[in-house]
Order: C-alpha cells, then sequence, then structure tokens
C-alpha cells in the first residue's frame, strides 16, 4: 500500500505542472527583474500574470493589491504591525483565542509593549459571539485580526460580515485566510476585507511565498524597507520563481475549486461518517456546518493523540493532533480548550485533511486501520475497560499529580 | 516528529505487561489528564519476600509515556521492593536508549508511579512533591518552575546568574528571552526592575570551607582532573570519553570522545560533568568543548 498524506492543512505537495512552471525561473529567466535588459524583461513579465493569477483567485479588484511576501506569517505580521503604525492613536486590537500562532504570539508580544488585545472566545461549535464582538468595536481599535478558517477543525468565521461591522465603525480588518484561500471562493471587491494574508504551501505552490493583500486605499507601512520592489511596499529582490509557482498554483486552484467543494468534500465526509459509526465514544469538533470542505477534526475519547498518530504512520496514512504531547507543550490544542473539549477527548483529537490528491479508495483504506487502532490504545488505558469506558471515569481514575 | 529510539519505538508497538494485574497489592495512579499523561501502575508484590512478582500497566499518554510505563515493568519484575525503588526516571530513560529533553517528564511519571505504589503497598499515604512548568531550556530539559524557584530562593539577578545556579540558558542560548521574562516577572513581585546590563551577582557563599582563591591554579587543574577521572568510567561504558584539555579562569576546556563527541546528548554530558565540577570545586567553573576553544583562537 502506498502512503497516504491525509495532513494537507499543515502542507500539500507541490503541484507537478507548478513545479514546470517555475523550472524556467532557475535556468535561463535568473534575471532580477529590476534591471534593464533582456533577462530581465521575461521575469518581469512572469511576475505580472502571477499577480493577475493570484487576484483572480481571491477576486481583488486590481492586480496591484497583491503584495508577494515570504509566508503567512510575515503577511500576518505586517498587517497587524502596519495598522499600529500608521494609527498611533489607536491601542487596541480585537482577535480570537483560536488564531493561529502567527497572530497570537504576536499579540502576546504587542501586550507586553502596552498594547490591549481583546481575544474573542468561542462557543463548543467554535463560533464568536457577535454581540461580544460588537461592544468591543470602538476608536480605540486599531485593527480586528479574524481568521477565515481555522487550522485545526476547518470551521469558518463569518469574516465578511465581521469586515462590515468593523468597517461601520471605520476600523481597519485583517484575516488569516491561508487555510481558506482555494478551497472556498471568494470576491474580495465585493468585502470590506482590508488585508488578507495567503500562504503558498497551502496549495500546492512551494514553500517560502505567500501574499499580504492590501485592499488599495488602507493606510499602510510596510515591515521590511529597502528597495522598490512591490510597489516599496515589500522590499527584497523578488523571489521570482516561487511567484511565478504560487501563481501557476491559484489558477488550478480555481480551476478546482468546484471539485473541493464537491468530490473533496465527499471523501471527507464518508471518512468521518465511516468513523464515527465504527469507533464509539469518538466526535467530530467544530462547527459541522459551517466549515472547510477538506477538513475532519475527530475527537477519540480516553486515549492520546501522538500515540493514534505513530499507528496511523506505522500503517502508512499522515494526519496530526491537536495533542499536548506532539507539540512538546503540557497543554493540549488551545482550539480544542477554547471550544471547551474536556481533556480526556482533547488530547485524544486527530484531523484529517485532504486535497484533491487523494482518492476514496484511500479513505477505505484508512478506514480499515482505524477502529483497530484506537482499540489497540484504549486496551492501555485506565479509562477503559473491555469494549466501554470505565463507569465515572473521572471519578474511577484519579492520579496523584501536583 | 520526535526522534525517538528503536527501543522506544519496540516498547511503545509492542508494549509489555500491558493491563491490570489480577490480584494487585500495590496501585500507583499518577499523572495529570491536563497534561495529557497519566499512569496506573499494578503490582503484585510477594508479602513475605518483597519481591515483585507481577507488574502491569495502564496508560493516557504519548509513545514515549506508553513506552516508559512498559519498560518500567520489565525492569522492576523480579525484584525486590526496596531494589525497585533505586530505579530512577534516568535508569528508565537509559533503558530506552534516551528520550528527547521534552519527553523526559514521561520517564518521571514511571518513578513516580513506582514510588506511588510501593507506598501503597506499605500502607503510606504517597504524595508527589514536584511541580512541573513550560519548558524552557531544551538543552538541559530546565522548566520555568525550576528556574523561577532558584530566583527566588537565591536571588538571582541575571540570565547568567539562573545558568550558573540552574544550567538552563547553557547551551544554545536560544531561550534567553524566555529567562528574562522569568526574572522581569519575579523581580517585579520582589519590587525590583530586571536591569540586562547588571553584572552577575557574586556567588552564594558555598558551606565548603574551601574558597576558590584559596587553591593555586595547579591545584585547581590537579583537582578538576581528578574529578574528570572519577567520571571517565562511566563515559567509558557509555562508549565515550573526556580529557581535559585547558584550564582559563573558570573555564574548563574539554574534549569529548567517543560516542559522547557530536552525539545530541554531548551537551548534556558536558552539562553534568559542570554541575559535578562545581559541587566538588565550589565555584562556577564553565566546561567548554575544546573545539570552541580552537574557534575562539583562530
Amino acid at each position: 500500500m502506498t502512503d497516504i498524506y491525509l495532513d494537507n492543512n499543515a502542507t500539500t505537495k507541490v503541484d507537478p505542472l507548478v513545479v514546470n512552471e517555475m523550472i524556467p525561473y532557475f535556468t535561463e529567466q535568473f534575471g532580477n527583474p529590476s534591471s534593464i535588459h533582456k533577462f530581465a524583461d521575461g521575469v518581469a513579465r512572469g511576475l505580472k500574470k502571477a499577480r493577475k493569477q493570484v487576484q483572480e483567485l481571491i477576486g481583488a479588484e486590481h492586480d496591484s493589491e497583491i503584495i508577494f511576501t515570504s509566508c503567512g506569517t510575515e503577511s500576518d505580521s505586517t498587517a497587524i504591525l502596519s495598522a499600529l503604525k500608521a494609527q498611533p492613536n489607536r491601542k487596541e486590537i480585537i482577535t480570537t483565542v483560536v488564531e493561529h500562532p502567527a497572530i497570537l504570539s504576536l499579540c502576546e508580544h504587542l501586550e507586553k509593549d502596552g498594547y490591549t488585545i481583546h481575544r474573542l472566545g468561542v462557543n463548543k461549535m467554535g463560533q464568536i459571539d457577535l454581540e461580544e464582538y460588537t461592544k468591543l468595536l470602538t476608536d480605540d481599535v486599531a485593527i480586528v485580526s479574524i481568521m477565515w478558517a481555522n487550522n485545526e477543525t476547518g470551521t469558518l468565521f463569518p469574516v465578511e460580515k465581521l469586515a462590515e461591522m468593523a468597517n461601520a465603525k471605520g476600523i481597519m480588518f485583517h484575516t488569516d485566510a491561508v487555510q481558506a484561500v482555494g478551497k472556498i471562493p471568494m470576491n474580495l471587491q465585493d468585502t470590506k476585507i482590508d488585508m488578507l494574508s495567503i500562504s503558498g504551501h497551502k496549495l500546492h505552490a512551494p514553500k517560502g511565498i505567500g501574499v499580504l493583500y492590501l485592499r488599495r486605499g488602507t493606510r499602510f507601512r510596510p515591515l521590511l524597507r529597502g528597495g522598490h520592489q512591490e510597489r516599496g511596499r515589500r522590499a527584497g529582490t523578488e523571489n521570482s520563481a516561487s511567484i511565478v509557482g504560487l501563481g501557476k498554483a491559484c489558477e488550478l486552484a480555481l480551476e478546482h475549486i468546484e471539485f473541493e467543494n464537491t468530490e473533496v468534500k465527499a471523501m471527507r465526509d464518508r471518512l468521518e461518517r465511516g468513523i464515527v459509526e465504527q469507533v464509539p465514544h469518538s466526535f467530530i469538533t467544530g462547527d459541522i456546518e459551517n466549515r472547510l470542505p477538506n477538513t475532519t477534526d475527530i475527537a477519540f475519547e480516553y486515549i492520546e493523540g501522538e500515540a493514534i498518530l505513530m499507528l496511523l504512520n506505522k500503517a502508512g496514512i499522515a494526519a496530526s493532533s491537536g495533542s499536548a504531547c506532539t507539540s512538546g507543550s503540557l497543554e493540549p490544542s488551545h482550539v480544542m480548550r477554547a471550544m471547551d473539549i474536556p481533556y480526556t477527548a482533547a488530547h485524544g483529537t486527530i484531523r484529517f485533511s485532504f486535497s484533491r490528491y487523494n482518492s476514496m479508495s484511500e479513505v477505505d483504506e484508512v478506514l480499515k486501520v482505524v477502529p483497530d487502532i484506537v482499540a489497540a490504545l484504549r486496551k492501555l488505558s485506565p479509562y477503559w475497560d473491555g469494549d466501554k469506558p470505565v463507569e465515572d471515569p473521572e471519578q474511577a481514575f484519579a492520579p496523584t499529580y501536583a | 516528529m520526535w526522534d525517538y529510539s528503536e527501543k522506544v519505538k519496540d516498547h511503545f508497538f509492542n508494549p509489555k505487561n500491558a493491563g491490570a494485574v489480577e490480584d494487585a497489592n500495590a496501585i500507583g495512579e499518577v499523572g495529570s489528564i491536563s497534561c495529557g499523561d497519566a499512569l496506573r501502575l499494578t503490582l503484585r508484590v510477594d508479602e513475605d519476600s518483597e519481591v515483585i512478582e507481577d507488574a502491569g500497566f495502564q496508560t493516557f499518554g504519548c509513545g514515549s509515556a506508553i513506552a516508559s510505563s512498559s519498560v518500567l515493568t520489565e525492569i522492576i519484575k523480579g525484584k525486590t521492593v526496596d531494589e525497585a525503588l533505586d530505579v530512577s526516571n534516568q535508569d528508565i530513560a537509559a533503558e530506552l536508549d534516551g528520550l528527547p529533553p521534552e519527553k523526559m517528564h514521561c520517564s518521571v511519571m514511571g518513578r513516580e508511579a513506582l514510588q506511588a505504589a510501593v507506598a501503597n503497598f506499605r500502607g503510606e499515604e504517597w504524595k508527589d512533591d514536584h511541580e512541573e512548568g513550560e519548558l524552557v531550556c531544551k538543552c538541559f530539559a530546565i522548566d520555568a518552575v525550576m528556574i523561577e524557584e532558584m530566583v527566588w530562593a537565591n536571588k538571582l539577578r541575571t540570565v547568567e546568574d539562573v545558568t550558573n545556579f540552574t544550567k538552563a540558558g547553557g547551551g544554545c542560548a536560544s531561550c534567553h528571552e524566555g529567562i528574562e521574562e522569568i526574572l522581569e516577572r519575579v523581580l517585579k513581585e520582589q519590587g525590583e526592575d530586571f536591569d540586562p546590563t547588571a553584572a552577575p551577582a557574586a556567588p552564594v557563599a558555598t558551606p565548603e570551607p574551601e574558597k576558590p582563591g584559596a587553591m593555586t591554579n595547579l591545584q585547581r587543574i590537579k583537582k578538576i582532573e581528578q574529578v574528570l577521572e572519577e567520571m571517565r568510567p562511566a563515559l567509558i561504558a557509555d562508549g565515550g570519553d573526556v580529557e581535559l584539555v585547558e584550564v582559563e579562569g573558570n573555564t574548563a576546556y574539554v574534549n569529548m570522545k567517543g560516542a559522547c563527541s557530536g552525539c545530541g546528548m554531548a551537551a548534556m554530558t558536558i552539562g553534568g560533568i559542570q554541575q559535578r565540577l562545581m559541587e566538588v570545586m565550589g565555584e562556577y567553573i564553565k566546561v567548554v568543548p575544546s573545539s570552541e576553544m580552537a574557534r575562539i583562537g583562530a
């Protein structure tokens, strides 16, 4: 059996068509696009085409609203720091407790510098409370940064609506959309989103390339200053091969967006239904009705995620977990804790994330092994007895700990 | 992906003594479900000879937690209760050919389960006295709680102080920001400001009568050599070795050989040597691989 890759929210395989498009930019088209000679000419045209391709995928009004960066994290940092720098009188940021560390760690750091961070909590489905959000929208807020799709559960926030609410109060709105772009249709020119982050390697482009969408007219201060690249908004010689690759990847994503929301979704649905039917004491986390089509996050109660991953890996299946042990920290995923998933389940969550390269036969292979893996680990668990959890697990096993 | 040894993988994929022992008369339950690892150890101990006749484990935890539990049961079966209590968490980790620093707490959990089970057998109450914090220094596996306690107890003021007392930050140095944050917090609680440019505090007077200055340089070098000689057999047993190359002030340059050189554990080994030297010499000694000396000299 060949290995089955179901960890596409972590990163994706570079599409062979993308690789083909990139190769000339390492060999004959190696010029610096800023130069005035024929070695530069082809490169400049390649970048222009790529900018158009990104623009089309996200429905931006102008291609000059696309700024190429090195990754999603750089785009996130640029967006937030720019908003603070451009509006020195506004010292507050609104975000959520379930953001990616690219946002959360930055905000934590800014908090130490004296900024006030409002982190919206979420309910059991992972959704925020709009009333609480409305109350926070004041003249002191420099920027709202709320992710489009959660990387662990795939839960979608209603960012278009949230952006309109912020806009009505004159507040900038940024969204980390690295998991959403290419998976769900979007048309930014019809929204009030001011800034949006994209990461190339999440949509079959290479690692090390990202985009910050910056709506025309949004006040902006660059993170990196230097040359005039990206119209002075992001200095540094362009990563031309990767930019061209990302452009092609965006074109392909647009071609496949229907497939993503029908075929890929069908694979995801079959897998999660199969697992929940066959494995007792397992459940899907997040907002099941408002989710990315490719993601499912399933909690297996009374066992631990890293152990599940190791056994899956042995069976040739790649997935990921919200368990503490996979990250080296002692706490399980902040997303699971925020949704109030009990510890006995939070440590045992497994995320399966699909791409257009997966197939139904792979789903069947996974369904063949998952029930046995879960059963084998439950046999070792102090919370499990025979074919069911021990009665009143929290009482039956209450270890001593400081 | 964790860099687990073959032995860890073997004990994880083929755990020994999984499940509860029938008629167990010693049960230890430790761990924390919030931290994602918990272990119930069940033993059947012969009442007269106190020999552990059978051992079984039930573990909620990751690969290394299950492997540590499994290997623990193998180590202690056939031992008397007293012999078993001599098993340290390092013994458990060593039997597994080592664990990543972030996973050393799994071996600690194994040892604690054993202590708890023995206490249960003897009708005593076992109380865990250690608290575990976020791992700050990955080179020497030092957590935030440990650093915080040392900062309080010894009135530490600088990152260098913390390194001298705990080893934290003495390796790759990438945790210095984290150590500074702890210093800032604790010093604030003490009503002081953290000053990153402050000179390190004078070392706390050690109970030993020998003052560092009391020895001549030659005496010190001889003493350092003597300590290294004492440590060599253990290193050689692990396929490594160490020799003293140079002593400059409070820095001892050593040459790590064999299995110790270049291996991921070299930093741990050097840390261990440094710790021992500081204990014996009663002063702060920094142990540095001689390769560093060459680089500085070049």
